[in-house]
């Protein structure tokens, strides 16, 4: 994972969805306490069921307004965080999608305009510590709202259990 | 400072805190329920925490597959039932007691200014009495367990002002659902809401708790309502001590603020498949149902279940209709039988289902087929949320849910009483 602190783009293929994504078709109900191999099997998949098993490694998903929005499911971005995806650009996010997902470790960027300028398939290239995202050709160039210092923290960190442990260790 | 604001400083050990600003905060009561409470003991263990940092602030609810529908979910309660042993959580509610946002309330587990975490987005319930009450993860409640601490972004606060008296047979339901409908599925979102004016003065603890459920699903961290006589008799009924006044500073900084009349409301509808499609009824009246759900966390309660038999007196529910009626708590239950509209709704041809969330969030006990159509009390209509991705979810209030029960049929409570 590209440092959320420093300087770098991350890049991936854009998967887009749409607005109000909600954890019930992030992370269904029916799995709700099944392990996250077959969890992440069903991720989208009431929306794009084929999402599941074409999604790869370092794939972006490109998303609209209130992402993630429904109950607390941190299998959500766990689920997404398995099947490899590097990272969430959104136009906003629900609060506890957003919450989990900095807790799990996986980034997410608020980026009005992005919905619009993105399709399926689209290069992207997203810089976490500025917030500056791109497509590949430099075509689109956009300026979405860095995370504060301290959720970037715990990112780097790997997600808050692993800041949890390191501040056991040292303290 | 907002109520935001003042709760937040307050669980800081700071003077004064500004919407915006990170801050570490205490927490005063920390909720987990059985869909993650083994999971996330079993993380504490493997950060290698031994212990809770204070377990007489920790209530487990087994609330969500109750009673368990498969093998695996009665292996998950087993394994909830030993962390609590071996932690010495200080609260545990087992199977059957009721949905944990029905029994903090009920229990005496809420206090005005409290800041409490659940591992359920519906946390947001305890603002009701005027306590910070917000949904987390298993990671975060991981940390919250261990530390006692958490991390919160101070919110910026929406106030809704509220005027005007609901015509009869229109209930707080239609209003937060007006509200979404109205203001939109993201119109609070990272914010907290604060609803308060002379219409608030009048809405019983039921409502207020029905209102504080769904603040969550227009995007807020907290839905609180200030902490008034209301919520002082409501505490002492309930067996504690009564409480003080606890609201906004009269200087208080607000984001936006909404004025809203209440006088020509009428009942609403949220079509599937988002919370904020909200319609009039005459919308979709005479859409037929196969359906009919009055439970969960938002509407099953003694209040909810009388307001529903109240509509279902001497009628019965239509052929080929299914109601389903899941009483929030076992003390709902016993109040209902007491008061007789159990058996009301047993006669009009309700089924009743054990006290917990299974059809509401799509886990067991009454989920819907392909292209069926259900309205329900409950508080989310995405897709696939109850069973089937074709199937069809409809929010309403027990008024509306009854009549329709009666109808076969999205209908207006209103024509309903006066047959």
């Amino acid at each position: 994972m590209i440092d959320p602190n420093g300087e770098g783009f991350l890049q991936g293929r854009v998967w887009k969805l749409d607005h109000d994504i909600s954890t019930d078709v992030l992370s269904p109900g029916a799995y709700a306490i099944a392990p996250v191999e077959v969890r992440k099997l069903h991720v989208l998949e009431s929306v794009i069921p084929a999402f599941a098993s074409e999604v790869e490694p370092g794939d972006v998903i490109v998303a609209g307004r209130n992402f993630g929005c429904g109950s607390s499911r941190e299998t959500a971005p766990e689920n997404l965080k398995a099947l490899g995806v590097a990272c969430v650009c959104a136009e906003s996010f629900a609060r506890l999608f957003m919450r989990n997902a900095i807790a799990v470790g996986l980034p997410v960027l608020v980026c009005v305009g992005v919905h619009q300028a993105f399709d399926d398939g689209d290069g992207i290239a997203i810089e976490l510590s500025t917030g500056r995202v791109r497509s590949v050709d430099d075509s689109i160039d956009l300026q979405g709202e860095s995370l504060p210092e301290e959720m970037r923290d715990i990112l780097a960190a790997g997600g808050i259990l692993a800041l949890l442990r390191t501040r056991r260790d040292t303290g | 400072m907002t109520m935001a604001e003042r709760l937040l400083a307050k669980a800081a050990g700071r003077d004064q805190v500004t919407a915006g600003e990170f801050v570490v905060a205490e927490i005063d009561l920390a909720m987990l329920h059985d869909i993650f409470a083994a999971q996330v003991f079993d993380m504490l263990d493997e950060v290698g925490v031994d212990h809770v940092d204070e377990p007489d602030r920790v209530v487990v609810v087994v609330d969500h597959l109750v009673p368990a529908p498969t093998a695996e979910a009665a292996a998950l309660h087993q394994r909830v039932r030993a962390h609590v042993e071996r932690l010495g959580i200080g609260t545990f509610y087992d199977a059957g007691e009721g949905i944990c946002h029905q029994l903090l309330p009920e229990r005496g587990h809420v206090r005005p200014g409290m800041l409490i975490v659940g591992t359920d987005s519906h946390t947001t319930t305890y603002g009701a009495f005027g306590a910070g009450g917000t949904g987390i993860g298993t990671s975060d409640m991981v940390y919250a367990l261990a530390t006692g601490t958490l991390w919160f972004r101070v919110p910026q606060t929406v106030r809704f002002e509220l005027v005007g008296d609901l015509m009869p047979g229109v209930s707080w339901k239609d209003v937060i659902l007006h509200l979404a409908g109205r203001f939109g599925a993201d119109a609070a979102q990272y914010k907290s809401m604060e609803f308060g004016g002379p219409a608030v003065a009048h809405a019983d603890m039921s409502s207020r708790l029905t209102v504080a459920n769904m603040a969550v699903e227009m995007g807020a961290k907290f839905g609180l309502f200030a902490a008034d006589e209301v919520t002082d008799a409501y505490l002492i009924e309930h067996g504690g001590q009564g409480c003080e006044p606890f609201g906004p500073d009269p200087d208080a900084h607000y984001e936006a603020f909404h004025d809203v009349s209440l006088s020509d409301l009428a009942p609403q509808v949220a079509l599937p498949h988002e919370v904020d499609r909200v319609v009039p009824i005459s919308t979709v009246e005479g859409l037929a149902i196969n359906q009919a759900f009055l439970g969960s966390c938002t509407n099953g309660r003694i209040e909810d279940l009388q307001a529903a038999a109240e509509v279902l007196e001497g009628q019965h529910v239509a052929p080929g209709v299914r109601l389903l009626v899941a009483p929030a708590s076992r003390s709902v239950l016993k109040e209902a039988t007491k008061s007789g509209a159990l058996a009301t709704l047993i006669e009009a041809g309700a089924t009743i289902l054990p006290s917990g969330c299974g059809p509401c969030f799509g886990g067991h006990g009454g989920l819907l087929g392909p292209g069926e159509r259900c309205i329900g009390t409950h508080n989310r209509n995405f897709i696939g949320r109850m069973g089937d991705a074709e199937a069809e979810i409809f929010l309403a209030s027990p008024a509306t849910v009854a009549a329709s029960a009666i109808a076969g049929a999205i209908a207006d409570p209103r024509e309903a009483r006066s047959d």
